[in-house]
């Protein structure tokens, strides 16, 4: 056990666990962020990604000893009301089926849409093949970036 | 206007019929609270009026449906509220909508399966609306002194037009609250509806986005430990022996031990199917902890005697051994070769071949598949001596209720079930087994926990979809007519055939046989099961018929639907012809079938189960050699549709698992060990190789709704295979495609 102090969302927390402890476990079950989700440990699903110093990452295996310090940001703190473009675009496209995969999803896409503002369906296809949705709602998402990145244009 | 005897349940009003004076609160616990469905805050009124289990108002008209059913991505939590709004008639912006508890009493069916929610919800929750709506219409009249007759509704005021008075339907909740349930109420015309057919978004869908706790994993309580099982890495292997030495000094741990989930004196049923029943269970404080000493703990296995237990009464097995798919296949080979259980046979099948001028005969397979919902197993529970409380995912909580009870020792009435939104089903969730381990650890740990599998855990732990092959054989006059045809169809523990489904019907001679080998890989429900597979064989089959005979697949079974409509073979085939042809013209007019582009290779396909109709034409294109499903267009006929976009989104969802299952699905054994344990290995469909369309369109027709969760998945693999076939000149049989593709 060692106390590792977290940057989540804009606030501090400090964390008495081994340092091995993958973020995601951490923002489960210590600190009760349970919108990132736990789908297969093993990197290969998306449903856990997070911000870390605005990179995504899988949290599932990201030691919480990585996050140490550094900004992690969690579908909780991508926007306060749910009014982030992608929020938005994903509720007026109505993306969800069962919605467990959605927040890994919502996390991946935003990471895109800073490094590609206005992504062809390649540049999507690329940055969002990490993420898993097994109810099949991929062309939503697609749909769904395309309209978040005019929504994010519009902003500017 | 229909009228119809209102026969729902006398206990479902009596709450309301208890009440004096005043109206019922009813309290809810769940964190996440209340959802509106339209805007973002609706206020909440101090009282509510119950007028029955669906339906509660309160004084300021704000309402609150009751969705029966378990949620698994269906969307069922907002197409079956949209029902009662519907015939109680009211705005759709002052709906809130609260997932009901399992509660026999109060519901009918609460349970998501076999396509069936809107089906066998359609009567029940319309008659609920329109009652509702007649006890505030009563009221009114008592009040206002008028006839009922003279009293209109509209979207949440009642209206009286004579005097002019109105009022809104909080004004006489509690007074209609009061009233006899009346005998019968007359339903709208569906010409009439509002909300029915249109596109209402899902009523969770701010709380997914923004990462609220929904899910049975997101679930927490005070005193809450985490509670993870080790189970058999085999099947045909069972618990003899652990070292808990090391694990039970780790970090975290509060105890280790085993538990049997079921025992041997339960009777059980379909549902409880289970692969184990003995696990070594580690119990800690965190999910991390619990999972390092779940490696530490040292599990010692042996083979398992043939496994006896009681189903329904009558003694079933599960044989020993460690099974391996290259066995399988052989095994299945054989059979095929063997005179299977005949269950339908019309004409004279057998003298038909013999003397047929020419004979078409094809196997198809599948392999097993396991489910793969994004949401691991889990299960909260918390039983004391005596009740018991349950939280999470579960499609099916009134086949496990009894098991439960049976199991803890408690009355039905001290179980209760809640039902969490489940991240995806396809079937699995079903199987209530995590249901049991939780109950039975939480008991045994004296502690509320939450049961939590890994993934390795679930995919390793069975309820699969079986593996099946099936044999078609089609003779052929010298004119190159059809003259008889042939279906024999097994697997590995469960025959799929539907003996009376199309083409059975539709050809003079025909012929259906099944077979089945037993086996201790357990298995299951596999979103549209048994469906999912002779879909793929017989409209595969059927394609690679018209090219034989020169036709076209589409022109090929609208002549055989004709005959099955106008002159139909046998007493009893489970379609209606003109219905699953009508799907196919549909399809034929949207896809512009008849056109082709350069480097665009096109397969069609159509099934009839679960009591809807699909046809799909899929456009493909191959990429370096690698098959890739650029679009689709769908028809459908499953009657009236509820929540328009909501079903283009299931339709799509169900045609992308399709497309994903048909090229990658498989999880192959060996020595009893499931080859594949994680997403690494376990290939999945992903984004890019996601179809960049797909176009769903409906039959307009006035029918009662039936299922849309399962029937457009099915005829997905073989419009894959057909239009595999066109772009590649060779046909494929074995799923998954990409497989067969590779070994070319
Ligand atoms: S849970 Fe982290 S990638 Fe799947
Ligand atoms: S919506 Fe269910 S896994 Fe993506």
């Amino acid at each position: 056990m060692a106390t590792t102090n977290l940057k989540i969302n804009g606030k501090e927390y400090s964390v008495d666990v081994d340092p091995s402890t993958p973020l995601l476990w951490v923002l489960r079950d210590h600190l009760n962020l349970v919108g990132t989700k736990y789908g297969c440990g093993v990197a290969a699903c998306g449903a856990c990604v997070v911000h870390l110093e605005g990179e995504a990452v899988r949290s599932c295996v990201t030691k919480i000893n990585r996050a140490a310090g550094k900004e992690v940001v969690t579908i909780e703190g991508l926007s306060e009301h749910g009014d982030h473009p992608l929020q938005k675009a994903w509720e007026q496209v109505d993306v969800p089926q069962c919605g467990y995969c959605q927040s890994g999803q919502i996390m991946s896409a935003a990471v895109l849409l800073r490094e590609i503002p206005n992504p062809t369906d390649e540049d999507i296809d690329l940055a969002m093949t990490g993420n898993i949705c097994r109810c099949g709602t991929y062309l939503r998402i697609r749909e769904a970036i395309h309209l978040a990145a005019e929504i994010q244009t519009k902003l500017k | 206007m229909t009228e119809v005897k209102n026969n729902m349940g006398r206990r479902s009003f009596l709450k309301a019929a208890l009440l004096a004076g005043g109206g019922m609160i009813v309290h809810f616990s769940w964190p996440v609270g209340s959802k509106a469905a339209g805007k973002d805050a609706l206020e909440i009124p101090e009282e509510w009026f119950e007028m029955n289990s669906y339906i509660k108002i309160g004084k300021n008209g704000v309402v609150t449906l009751f969705n029966p059913n378990p949620e698994f991505g269906q969307n069922v939590k907002t197409s079956l509220p949209m029902i009662l709004a519907e015939e109680l008639d009211i705005d759709w912006e002052q709906v809130i909508v609260e997932q009901a508890d399992f509660y026999p009493e109060r519901y009918a069916r609460q349970f998501t399966g076999g396509s069936r929610s809107v089906m066998e919800a359609w009567s029940p929750l319309r008659t609920a609306g329109a009652t509702a709506r007649q006890m505030l219409v009563l009221a009114a009249a008592t009040e206002w002194k008028v006839p009922a007759s003279e009293i209109t509704t509209q979207q949440g005021t009642l209206l009286h037009a004579v005097s002019g008075k109105q009022a809104g339907y909080g004004e006489f909740a509690s007074a209609a609250a009061m009233r006899p349930v009346p005998e019968s109420v007359k339903l709208k015309n569906v010409s009439d509806f509002r909300i029915v057919g249109s596109s209402k978004s899902n009523v969770e869908v701010k709380n997914i986005l923004m990462g609220k706790p929904l899910f049975g994993l997101d679930y927490k309580t005070d005193g809450m430990l985490i509670a993870m099982v080790v189970h058999p890495p085999a099947f045909g292997l069972r618990f003899r022996s652990m070292d808990d030495s090391v694990a039970k000094t780790m970090p975290g741990i509060k105890s280790i031990f085993t538990i049997d989930s079921l025992t041997e004196d339960i009777d059980q049923n379909i549902f409880d199917a289970t692969s184990f029943t003995k696990f070594a269970v580690v119990v800690g404080n965190t999910t991390w902890e619990v999972l390092q000493a779940k490696k530490a703990l040292k599990v010692e296995w042996e083979a398992e005697p043939e496994r006896i237990f009681t189903m329904g009464g009558r003694k079933a097995t599960f044989p020993s051994g460690l099974e391996s798919t290259e066995v399988h296949r052989a095994k299945m080979q054989e059979l095929t070769k063997m005179p299977g259980n005949v269950s339908r046979r019309d004409g004279d099948p057998e003298k038909a071949f013999q003397s047929a001028a020419r004979i078409l005969e094809r196997t198809y397979t599948a392999p097993f598949l396991a489910h793969n919902a994004m949401e691991p197993v889990n299960c909260f529970a918390h039983v004391t001596a005596d009740r018991a409380e349950l939280y999470g995912p579960t499609q099916a909580p009134e086949f496990i209720l009894g098991t439960l009870s049976q199991r803890l020792g408690l009355p039905k009435e001290k179980i209760l079930i809640r039902l969490a939104r489940m991240g995806g089903g396809f079937g699995r969730r079903a199987y209530g087994h995590h249901l049991i381990e939780a109950a039975v650890i939480s008991k045994h740990a004296q502690a509320p926990i939450k049961l939590v599998y890994t993934r390795e855990d679930e995919m390793t732990a069975g309820i699969y979809r079986p593996t099946y092959s099936a044999t078609y054989r089609a003779a052929f006059d010298e004119n190159n007519q059809l003259l008889a045809f042939h279906v024999k169809a097994g697997g590995i523990p469960e025959s799929p055939l539907h003996a009376n489904r199309f083409p059975a019907g539709a050809i003079d001679n025909y012929l259906a046989e099944g077979w089945q080998i037993p086996s201790n890989i357990t298995v299951g429900a596999f979103r549209a099961p048994r469906s999912n597979f002779m879909a793929a064989a017989e409209q595969s089959f059927l394609d690679e018929l018209a090219a034989e005979m020169g036709k076209d697949p589409i022109d090929f079974r609208l002549e055989l639907l004709e005959r099955a409509r106008t002159n139909p073979i046998g007493e009893r085939n489970d379609y209606d012809a003109a219905r699953y042809a009508g799907v196919l013209e549909l399809v034929r007019e949207k896809s512009k079938w008849k056109e082709t582009t350069e480097g665009v290779h096109r397969g069609v396909s159509a099934y009839f189960c679960h009591n809807s109709y699909v046809a799909e034409v899929v456009d493909l294109v191959m990429k370096n050699g690698i098959p890739k499903v650029e679009k689709i267009v769908a028809a459908i006929d499953c009657g009236i549709v509820i929540n328009k976009d909501a079903a283009i989104n299931m339709a799509g969802g169900a045609i992308v698992d399709g497309i994903g299952n048909a090229l990658y699905g498989e999880l192959p054994f060996k020595d009893g060990v499931p080859q594949k344990n994680n997403f690494t290995t376990y290939q999945l469909i992903r984004m890019n190789e996601a179809p960049k369309e797909i176009d769903v369109h409906f039959v307009k027709n006035e029918k009662d709704p039936t299922g849309m969760g399962e029937p457009p998945f099915p005829p997905t693999f073989a419009a894959v295979a057909n239009a595999l076939y066109k772009a590649t000149g060779r046909r494929f049989y074995n799923q998954p495609f990409i497989n067969e593709l590779k070994s070319s």
